[in-house]
């Protein structure tokens, strides 16, 4: 039997096995089985989520197989969810799979329970009313869902997640929490016990610099009643005032203090006031916090818990993170403040516990109660908390989205131009029963019945004239690319997708906020708040 | 299987009815986004089909995307090397490899994959090192893609596209010597990718800053003052293995469990020692072994990228990326795509020899560190050879251990007392690169630096 830690190895050093048993226990389905869509599934069953379900009708023909890595030409003729839920399941041994050979649009009519149990849905190829449904049931069913399409050079990703809460976002940039502009009880009773001036050279030039910058933080602080160095200017000054602290040999020549330059090189950041990010706030004054009932879930019992420790604590801070980078100093000095910083964080945490207890016994949903475990990583991840919520698929089509309109009357055409292009061709799918560009005989003259529909698509939201502002080429591409699958687009889609999706599912990481375009004719792309 | 008669030129049973549609749009249609020199054709498809012969560097978690895109576009011929076999940890990503293959060659297993699944296609797998490969085999090939996992593998490759590039006497390339390499890298939720022109756009070397160096813990760290796992487990590395010999001579394996357990645990009394926590297998392994992370989704993005650049480059059905694109998505998802510029003094592709300062009384070994160290050379272990009176004359080598027990009393010496004069031509070697370089020596009394 194959070792998952061994197997899983190279993904278990990015999410942990916590995420890991999420993805273990996840079900995915998927609607439409089309090169972008098994593209994505199989980067979701070769990490190993728990199981998945195909849902499609339609048989196997000749270009589909032509296209598609886990439909064999072989079984051209046979059901495509089939053929496909089979080869995909020869990648990993640990995952379940299932097809459904129906239509979706039955399913929704006839049984849409079927779709509540999953914990994540991707579409694709959905279009018009279909689309719509799907989208709306799971939006009432706080279940993400996500559609996908690859068209000729251009893929395009939607996210639609009502509400999606993220304690372990893993900033790639963070600010350490060393407090010094405001350091605790525990840390100056620590560092008052160091004297720099007294100690011999091997010491003094192994103190770790957060005790260098305490100490001349306190120097600075008596001159400057009590002030920190603000402005370029006083920061300037303040680091000439660390370096001053350099020893020097017996010919005046400052010594090789490895401490004091790296203290120096902390100063800007050091020097960053220590506050509650204004994402975590907005959290804090987030309805879901504001009001605890018994249906809510553990994540917002431990904000509404954080914030009432925030609210009661005197420096109005959120409890330590308790990590220490590391940094140029003996073992002993380096542990020691560790220990330090790592046991006031306990102590934080030991607090928010309580403040979780209180506000959950209040609010009515004590029930299961919050493991230490679970406080613990919610505590060291406190600063970098985050709620998404898109809009809803319904919004989008009926209010058209202020940074799509923003795009179209700039100077500079972005890529948030074939989003609207993609609009067009849905019209037209609906106008004309087919996508634009699929026969030969027609593609070049759909240019002009697309360009129609893309006038219709801007009138309808209020700026006709803006059709003006897309040139036809992008159109005549539209019809050139027939709404084709080529099958190294769907896979690069393949790949972005799976991993929003791992995101939703392990809720480590940041999904996008909402959509995202990809152009293979140039390798770039874009994100749209849509 | 029928015959198609949609796919005019290419009469083969393995073209049933449809298979190429969605490719075909692109390639018969013309568009304003192609290539200026596009004509849509039905020839193109029997170009890819028959004629154009590709070359993938690595059948590993980019390699195995990169077979299954290019074959499922159109491409048939595709050589795949690669040195390496399977392991259990590749699995995760590593599709075309399943739990009964592992200890088996990469390349054999992806190809014989490939060529079973999607039908027509000939993929030629070589369990070999591309340093074990010349010229010869290289100029076949209408492009190379690498999915490779080292940097030096990368410039030697570079390299080796450069010394095929033909000149005429007038100095002017010869553009049907040019076989253009397409590079992908990926790193966690981080990845890039590339295309490099050999003679024409940004080359490996002219863009070396962009891939610093590895940064090692520093040794007094490691022996005195360690305050993370990492400094115990690296400890353990560099002297705990010698000193204590627990298999007897052999060397540390990182692929062996019991050599891990056995750090591991070195490495936790250690730590233990030091009161610093936190040494687990997982890090004590990713210590040794160098682990990047890996995970299905980002080799799936590079590889794609790249294969829809080589689409568009042996097609011109769409224009080739210009030049450098990079990834990110671990925080929504991130691309920035510009241009690497061609420097007009690479040591690679500029065709001029580089110039490097120093003083008479500098010591050969400050020049071969210069040569390690610079961000632009990071050379590994040059070895340097020269004309004295008229005679050739190895300076340094360090590989081979005579050569270089023969010239180490060299490496104190001054270049003066090397009998080398100013505007020497210095010829190095090094594994970065296939041919050898040739650096021009510049003496003087002035502070030593390269222009």
């Amino acid at each position: 039997m194959a070792n998952k830690q061994n197997k899983y190895d190279r993904q278990l050093r990015l999410w942990g096995d916590h995420g890991q048993w999420c993805l273990e226990n996840s079900k995915i389905c998927l609607v439409n089985v089309t090169a972008t869509g098994t593209e994505t599934l199989k980067n979701l069953i070769l990490p190993g989520i728990g199981s998945f379900v195909i849902v499609d009708k339609s048989r196997v023909n000749g270009e589909d197989a032509g296209s598609n890595f886990f439909l064999d030409p072989n079984a051209i003729g046979e059901s495509k969810a089939k053929v496909a839920t089979n080869l995909l399941l020869e990648l990993n041994p640990e995952v379940k799979g299932e097809y459904i050979e129906e239509d979706v649009a039955n399913i929704l009519e006839t049984n849409p329970h079927f779709f509540l149990s999953f914990t994540v849905v991707i579409a694709c190829n959905l279009y018009g009313e279909t689309l719509q449904k799907l989208a709306a049931l799971f939006w009432c069913n706080n279940i993400p869902f996500v559609t996908c399409k690859s068209f000729g050079f251009i893929g395009y990703l939607r996210l639609v997640i009502p509400e999606h809460c993220i304690i372990e976002s893993h900033p790639d940039n963070s600010h350490e929490d060393l407090r010094l502009d405001c350091p605790f009880e525990e840390l100056c009773a620590y560092a008052d016990t160091i004297d720099l001036d007294a100690m011999d050279k091997k010491d003094h030039s192994h103190t770790p610099y957060v005790i260098i910058l305490y100490k001349y933080l306190m120097e600075w602080k008596k001159a400057h009643s009590g002030a920190m160095p603000k402005t370029w200017k006083e920061k300037k000054e303040f680091k000439k005032l660390v370096m001053s602290g350099i020893r020097k040999n017996a010919d005046g020549v400052p010594e090789d203090e490895e401490n004091f330059d790296e203290a120096v090189k902390q100063v800007n950041s050091a020097l960053v006031p220590s506050c509650v990010p204004e994402k975590v706030q907005k959290i804090f004054n987030d309805p879901k916090c504001l009001q605890l009932t018994e249906e809510s879930t553990d994540f917002w019992m431990m904000v509404g818990g954080l914030r009432q420790f925030v609210s009661n604590s005197e420096n109005g801070l959120l409890p330590l993170r308790g990590s220490l980078p590391d940094m140029f100093s003996d073992s002993d000095k380096y542990i020691k403040l560790q220990n330090i910083y790592q046991g006031k964080a306990k102590q934080d945490m030991e607090a928010v516990t309580g403040h979780i207890s209180q506000v959950c016994t209040k609010s009515g949903c004590g029930n299961g109660k919050i493991s230490e475990k679970d406080i613990k990583r919610f505590c060291r991840n406190a600063h970098f908390l985050r709620v998404v919520r898109t809009r809803s698929l319904q919004s989008e089509y009926e209010s058209p989205s202020k940074s799509i309109m923003d795009s179209l009357t700039s100077d500079e055409i972005s890529d948030a131009v074939w989003y609207v292009l993609l609009r067009a061709v849905e019209r037209f799918q609906s106008t004309n029963g087919r996508l634009p560009g699929m026969n030969n005989a027609e593609w070049e003259s759909d240019v002009n019945r697309l360009k129609n529909c893309l006038y219709d698509l801007l009138k309808s939201w209020d700026i006709p004239g803006a059709v003006e502002a897309i040139s036809d080429d992008f159109l005549q591409e539209m019809c050139r690319c027939g709404s084709s699958e080529i099958h190294s687009v769907a896979s690069y889609m393949g790949g972005v997708t799976s991993h929003e999706v791992v995101k939703l599912i392990t809720a480590q990481y940041i999904p996008i906020c909402n959509s995202y375009i990809y152009n293979g004719y140039k390798s770039t792309s874009v994100t749209i708040d849509i | 299987m029928e015959v198609d008669n949609v796919v005019s030129t290419v009469r083969e049973p393995l073209n049933w009815s449809g298979r190429w549609n969605h490719i075909q749009k692109v390639l018969e249609r013309s568009g304003p986004f192609a290539h200026p020199d596009f004509e849509p054709s039905p020839d193109i498809l029997g170009f890819l089909l028959n004629n154009c012969k590709l070359l993938v560097i690595g059948a590993g978690g980019l390699g195995c995307e990169l077979l299954k895109n290019l074959t499922l576009t159109g491409f048939r011929h595709i050589d795949v090397i690669d040195m390496d076999t399977i392991d259990l940890s590749n699995l995760n990503r590593q599709f075309l490899f399943r739990q009964n293959d592992i200890g088996k060659a990469k390349a054999t297993v992806a190809s014989d994959f490939i060529n079973n699944r999607v039908k027509g296609a000939e993929v030629v797998p070589h369990f070999c090192k591309i340093q074990d490969y010349d010229a010869s085999f290289y100029k076949q090939f209408h492009i190379v893609v690498c999915g490779l996992d080292s940097i030096v593998a990368r410039r030697w490759i570079n390299g080796m596209l450069i010394s095929l590039l033909e000149y005429d006497e007038d100095g002017n390339l010869d553009q049907t010597s040019v076989i253009p390499m397409v590079d992908g890298g990926t790193e966690g939720f981080k990845g890039n990718a590339r295309i490099i022109l050999p003679g024409l756009s940004a080359c490996m070397e002219c863009t070396l800053d962009l891939y610093p160096p590895q940064v090692n813990f520093p040794m007094c760290t490691i022996a005195h003052t360690p305050r993370q796992p990492e400094h115990c487990v690296e400890y353990v590395k560099v002297f705990g293995w010698e000193k204590e010999k627990p298999f007897g001579d052999a060397p540390i394996d990182g692929d062996n469990p019991e050599h891990i357990k056995w750090i591991c645990g070195s490495a936790c009394e250690r730590a233990e020692q030091f009161g610093i926590q936190g040494v687990t297998y997982r890090l004590t392994q990713g210590v040794i072994k160098r682990i990047i992370p890996a995970v299905a989704s980002t080799n799936a993005v590079i590889a794609a990228a790249c294969s829809t650049e080589v689409f568009k480059l042996a097609s011109s059905c769409g224009a080739p990326m210009n030049n450098y694109m990079v990834f990110n998505d671990a925080d929504g998802v991130y691309t920035y795509t510009f241009e690497a510029e061609k420097s007009e003094t690479c040591v690679a592709c500029s065709q001029k020899p580089k110039t490097i300062h120093f003083k008479p009384t500098s010591q050969l070994r400050e020049l071969i560190e210069f040569l390690c160290q610079d961000s632009m050379l990071q050379m590994k272990s040059p070895g340097i050879t020269t004309t004295v009176n008229g005679n050739s004359k190895t300076l340094y080598m360090k590989s081979i251990p005579s050569i270089e027990r023969a010239t180490r009393p060299n490496l104190s010496k001054s270049l003066a007392d090397l009998g080398l004069s100013s505007g020497q031509e210095l010829i190095v070697a090094d594994v970065t690169t296939p041919n050898s370089l040739i650096f021009i020596l510049k003496l003087s009394d002035q502070r030593s630096a390269e222009t």
